[in-house]
């Protein structure tokens, strides 16, 4: 009933800078940046090459599974992390990846432009991101190109603008309340 | 309806919107609006079930496509629950954000605490004293009893095995009220915050807390002369919403369900977080990777988390229930009486809260329903600038149009309850 081995747990919750599959990441998209944060390993990858690194973890790297896809909207950060080698834009793909066999995990992120907010879709690669993929959508306003079913998810059909975008400011929509009841 | 647009959005993306709002009609959708309810000639119907039908949990809606009796697809359409936590995370300062996730998850809402807190904790790279780590595994396991007990309770239900409804509420209901005890509410109990607990535990917490494990353990053993060979109970549920190891995986599937296909990955045992690699437990999995087995492994994960939490009560470290430094948690009460430092870091803490530097983290732990994750994005403020909370169900729920295929329309009410998805979380 157990499972894994334990000196591998250690290892994954503690990576070394030097990963192994990050160094093959980048063996295989030298344009990628290799990132440690807070321990763990972290790949900065080109927008191109999105798609050809869930490939290349999924078929050479065998990682199982993309556990989960969000993304994040920079526009009024305060402080912003700098990462040597990294241009950074306005919004962030980040994708989660675990390795069942390895029992190792690793995330890419992937900068995304504000004024082509598209990307990729991994759903062909790993099935499981569809519905994360649709919540970017829906949510940020970032397209996933060769995307089965991109529509929106959780806002209604018709819904304008993208909530989760900085600009997309909470409480637009002015809240109906009911008439007062006759006065006392 | 059409909404006021946004006076700071540009016009022309509004209008792009606007004009591809047919194309954001899904396949299925646009095949009921083009033809009423009938899609694709007439060997097939398409069924709507919900989102008010009592066996969806909350506000899901599946849209079934029938040929007879037989579901050829199926999809779940969910986001009536939506209620922007996400994005009300991103207004809450950290110390504050605890009361938002743990409405997410609300079966299990000490385990989202822990995630965000988990998530907080490693972007200030804060160590927590023994005694705040056990007091978390105790509490977590706990809570994880609950809720596999209101699962059982509520699979019983759906399935009209109402008896078993009465025994798994009444069970949870004690433990509720032993997490009730520990922190002044039954649920949403924002007990779980960064930098440690809300409290101690309080005084004879022991005595009930074994009289509860005992009191449980009696009941599964009950629950599972009541249904588990019942031969209703195994006709409804035996080889019902099949899936394969590799189809789960695939699909992003996590706990009980992937548990229940053969697969024994738990986090708790491969990337151990807490206590767990010095705590003895068994991972349960089944086998076939039906409904019968999901309902299983989840009644005898009741018994090993009752395990976990005999060893948490007897091993349970003495010491500070949480860090002591005065920039992450509050000063003891009785301090703030005879001290003005103490009375500024309260108000502080409290007013402004305590800022966290620029990074980016995620953090996975294993939920009662499998991986929940927290991807919290710090910009060196007091509030995050992206909270995002990675949440199983969303994912279990994902694998239904696989589950459900070829299965009669009976079953749909019995593989949605085995998938055991919490809409809060699916939705957020």
């Amino acid at each position: 009933m157990a499972n894994g081995d334990d000196s591998d747990g250690a290892a994954a919750a503690r990576p070394a800078p030097d990963d192994e599959v990050v160094a093959a990441v980048v063996a295989r998209f030298p344009a990628t940046i290799p990132w440690v944060s807070h321990t763990q390993p972290v790949v900065y990858v080109e927008r191109d090459a999105w798609h050809d690194l869930a490939e290349f973890l999924h078929d050479d790297e065998r990682f199982t599974q993309c556990v989960d896809v969000t993304a994040v909207d920079h526009l009024v950060d305060e402080e912003r992390a700098a990462i040597p080698g990294v241009t950074l834009e306005r919004f962030e793909v980040v994708a989660n990846f675990l390795s069942h066999p390895r029992n190792r995990r690793i995330r890419a992120l992937c900068e995304v432009p504000e004024a082509e907010p598209k990307i990729a879709s991994l759903a062909d690669v790993y099935p499981g991101v569809n519905f994360a993929e649709r919540e970017v959508y829906d949510l940020f306003g970032i397209e996933f190109e060769g995307h089965p079913d991109l529509t929106r998810i959780l806002m209604p059909d018709d819904w304008v603008g993208s909530p989760l975008r900085k600009d997309d400011a909470p409480a637009r929509i002015p809240v109906e309340f009911k008439e007062d009841p006759a006065p006392r | 309806m059409s909404h006021p647009a946004h006076p700071r959005l540009p016009d022309e993306r509004l209008e792009r919107q606007t004009d591809e709002g047919d194309q954001m009609l899904t396949a299925s959708r646009r095949a009921v609006v083009a033809d009423g309810i009938w899609a694709d000639g007439d060997d097939t119907m398409i069924v709507n079930m919900g989102p008010q039908h009592p066996s969806t949990h909350g506000v899901l809606r599946i849209m079934v496509e029938l040929d007879g009796e037989t579901i050829v697809e199926s999809k779940p359409i969910v986001g009536y629950l939506h209620t922007g936590m996400e994005k009300t995370g991103e207004e809450l300062t950290y110390v504050q954000g605890g009361t938002n996730v743990t409405r997410m998850d609300y079966l299990s809402p000490l385990s989202n605490e822990l995630v965000y807190s988990m998530a907080v904790e490693r972007l200030l790279d804060l160590e927590l004293p023994p005694r705040a780590v056990w007091m978390r595994m105790m509490l977590v396991e706990l809570n994880r009893i609950a809720s596999h007990l209101l699962f059982q309770a509520t699979n019983g239900l759906d399935l009209a095995a109402t008896s078993m409804m009465i025994y798994g509420w009444r069970e949870r209901e004690l433990t509720l009220r032993f997490l009730e005890r520990v922190t002044g509410l039954r649920m949403n109990n924002n007990f779980i915050r960064p930098g440690g607990l809300a409290a101690d535990l309080p005084d004879g917490w022991r005595a009930d807390l074994d009289e509860l494990c005992a009191t449980i353990e009696r009941g599964v053993r009950d629950y599972a002369d009541l249904l588990a060979e019942n031969p209703i109970w195994m006709e409804r549920l035996v080889d019902v919403g099949r899936i394969s190891t590799a189809d789960a995986i695939s699909l992003g599937i996590t706990g009980p369900i992937l548990r229940a296909t053969g697969f024994a990955w738990d986090l708790r045992k491969a990337q151990p977080y807490l206590a767990y690699d010095q705590v003895d437990f068994d991972v349960v999995c089944g086998e076939h990777g039906d409904c019968y087995d999901r309902y299983l492994v989840r009644l005898h994960e009741i018994l090993e988390s009752v395990k976990i939490v005999r060893q948490c009560a007897e091993r349970m470290p003495a010491g500070d229930y949480r860090v002591q430094d005065r920039k992450v948690t509050p000063p003891p009460r009785a301090r703030i009486d005879e001290s003005m430092e103490a009375l500024i870091h309260h108000f502080k803490l409290f007013t402004e809260g305590f800022r966290v530097p620029p990074g980016e983290t995620y953090v996975s732990i294993e939920s009662p329903r499998g991986e929940i994750g927290c991807y919290l994005v710090a910009d060196g403020t007091g509030k995050p600038a992206r909270l995002h909370i990675r949440g199983p169900s969303l994912y279990n729920l994902q694998s239904l149009g696989t589950m459900a295929k070829g299965a009669l329309v009976a079953d749909a009410v019995a593989i949605v309850s085995s998938i055991d998805p919490i809409i809060g979380e699916v939705d957020r």
